[in-house]
């Protein structure tokens, strides 16, 4: 058992360095999808969290909780829901879609909205609302004062576009159903952990569960370093 | 709080005043501090729209002559379609997208459309395929037999009898506490399969699962062998899969009766209807398959996993059904799979004459 986290690790390092084409490939892909799936999610997460963390209107307090409740959905019941959205039978069948790479980029955009929405009104709600009425009062319209606030929540703004993109390049379920794990095309380095542990390759798999650990540290973290040269 | 982080709120709270003065200010230049911004927030969403698009491009939307084939795990699992596609494409400008996945749910895909073809285990399901109206062209490509595997010390002596004793032993040592039985429980031609057998050696189904030595893994084959392994309990496997895991010290699970009429284990391929699903390469499912039961494909299913394991993992069955090489087991393929005398009756084929010359 721990030989073969051992033997995992010493094997990654050897597909790092020996730059294993298969290896770089796979997450190369996994990387440029979930970077892609994270700025979808942000692109119409930010503009409803901004409505959420600003204005005050009537149902906000449902549509909140309906983003926190949606922050814990069974990924293969969203799988199986995509799955037939795309599925040649299904409404938006004609796309063609099914097993292919933007089929999972808007899969796992979809599955980490609630994520970047929730985590992003959180950060809006946590600053100072004077600041708001401050900047009114010196002139400010309505978009300028709210753009304002956005500025000063950019650090919970960052860490809420990390989060949402290590649950993406984390994801399994909805990326089996939609994507398919064809090799060379669809292929992930999470569904690729688990087909070669089905295929009894567990060094393999931990090697590849390794890197999978690796690019999100080494992305936390220099978010992390960034952020705190800023300040 | 503490002096020092008030100290640090008092700071933040003096940058927050000088960010919203700033603004007052830009807010006297008439006007155009919005457009700035406008515009700004105009070409961050062109940005992100184009790289996103640009993406999608370069990781590729479908090509246009692929054939998609959902295939039950046995065959993907152990390699054996790496090795075909890899002969096929170099032959043919047809790209091979295997879905690894159970026979039941490789139907459902064909079903919807969303498979070219699939390569299946399961003679009963595949009738019901035929007959829906979906299924055109079956063609049987290779068998293998299944397993019964179980614990060395075989508590319930099971090793070189029957399939049915052996069940029936089985049966008998769980009820008195002494070995347990894992299944796979979803669905697949195996655990199709092991229904058959337990209702062929005279038991009744719904009142065995709910024994306590009866275990519903639910899972694929190999964690099913893991847990049958954990247990120290006996399943039917595929041989594919045992001997992988078995040689790649996985689990020690011992091969207790084998080669069996009853442990038959046929593959077909079964191209998906064009007329019900317009989008479906049916032409290209078929060269595939033509390719599968060419001299060539046949060979590569032969030789495969003999340099590893020491023996095929899977039979090619073209010849043997034609020629009849080896009557015995030829014989025991058409009682087990053959639909009225044979492998596709007429009404479910479409072109492709020389598949049943």
């Amino acid at each position: 058992m721990g030989n073969e986290i051992i033997d995992g690790f010493i094997k990654a390092f050897q597909l790092i360095l020996s730059g294993d084409p298969t290896v770089m490939e796979i997450s190369g892909r996994s990387i440029l999808i979930s970077s892609s799936a994270t700025m979808l999610s942000v692109l119409w997460g930010l503009p409803v969290a901004s409505i959420l963390g600003l204005k005050r209107f009537r149902g906000r307090f449902l549509l909140k909780g309906f983003f926190n409740a949606m922050l814990g959905i069974p990924t293969v019941a969203l799988g199986l829901i995509l799955y037939l959205f795309f599925s040649n039978a299904g409404p938006i069948g004609f796309l063609h879609l099914l097993y292919s790479p933007p089929a999972i980029i808007i899969g796992q955009a979809i599955l980490i909205t609630p994520i970047t929405v929730s985590f992003i009104t959180s950060a809006i709600e946590s600053i100072d609302p004077e600041i708001k009425d401050l900047a009114k009062t010196l002139g400010a319209s309505e978009i300028e004062a709210s753009i304002a606030v956005l500025k000063e929540s950019m650090n919970g703004v960052v860490l809420a576009i990390t989060a949402s993109f290590n649950r993406a390049i984390a994801e399994l379920g909805v990326v089996l159903m939609v994507g398919g794990n064809i090799a060379g095309f669809t292929s992930v380095l999470t569904t690729t952990i688990a087909l070669e542990t089905n295929k009894g390759n567990i060094e393999l798999s931990i090697a590849l569960a390794i890197i999978l650990l690796l690019i999100v540290s080494v992305l936390s973290i220099s978010i992390n370093l960034i952020q705190r040269r800023r300040t | 709080m503490s002096s020092r982080s008030k100290l640090r709120c008092f700071g933040e709270r003096r940058h927050i005043y000088k960010g919203a003065l700033a603004i007052g200010i830009a807010k006297h230049n008439g006007g155009k501090m919005r457009k700035t911004y406008l515009i700004w927030v105009a070409l961050l969403v062109v940005a992100v729209v184009g790289s996103v698009a640009g993406t999608m491009y370069y990781l590729g939307a479908p090509t246009k002559n692929r054939v998609i084939v959902s295939t039950t795990t046995s065959l993907y699992d152990t390699g054996l379609l790496d090795a075909i596609e890899s002969e096929f494409e170099t032959k043919y400008s047809i790209d091979l997208n295997f879905i690894s996945v159970g026979t039941g749910i490789a139907v459902q895909h064909a079903q919807r459309g969303d498979a070219d073809l699939i390569l299946v285990h399961s003679p009963t399901d595949e009738l019901t395929f035929l007959t829906g109206g979906t299924g055109l062209n079956r063609k049987i490509i290779a068998y293998n037999f299944f397993v019964i595997v179980g614990p060395e010390t075989d508590p319930a002596q099971i090793r070189d009898t029957t399939p049915f004793q052996a069940l029936s032993k089985i049966v008998e040592s769980g009820r008195n506490g002494n070995v347990k039985w894992v299944s796979r429980g979803d669905n697949s031609g195996t655990h199709v399969k092991e229904k058959s057998l337990w209702t062929a050696a005279g038991f009744n189904l719904t009142t065995l699962t709910k024994e306590s030595w009866y275990i519903n893994a639910g899972s694929g084959m190999g964690d099913t062998l893991k847990k049958a392994d954990y247990f120290s309990a006996y399943t039917l496997a595929d041989v594919g899969t045992y001997l992988k895991y078995y040689r790649d010290g996985l689990i020690s699970l011992k091969v207790l009766v084998e080669q069996e009429k009853d442990l038959l284990n046929v593959y077909s391929a079964i191209a998906v209807n064009q007329t019900l699903h317009p989008n479906v390469n049916f032409d290209g499912a078929m060269t595939f398959v033509k390719f599968l039961i060419s001299d060539e494909g046949q060979q590569i299913i032969e030789q495969f996993g003999k340099d590893d394991y020491g023996q095929s993992l899977f039979y090619p069955a073209v010849r043997l059904l034609k020629e009849n090489t080896e009557p015995t087991i030829a014989q025991w393929i058409r009682e087990y799979a053959f639909f009225n005398g044979t492998e596709c009756p007429p009404e479910y084929r479409k072109g492709y004459p020389e598949l049943y010359d």
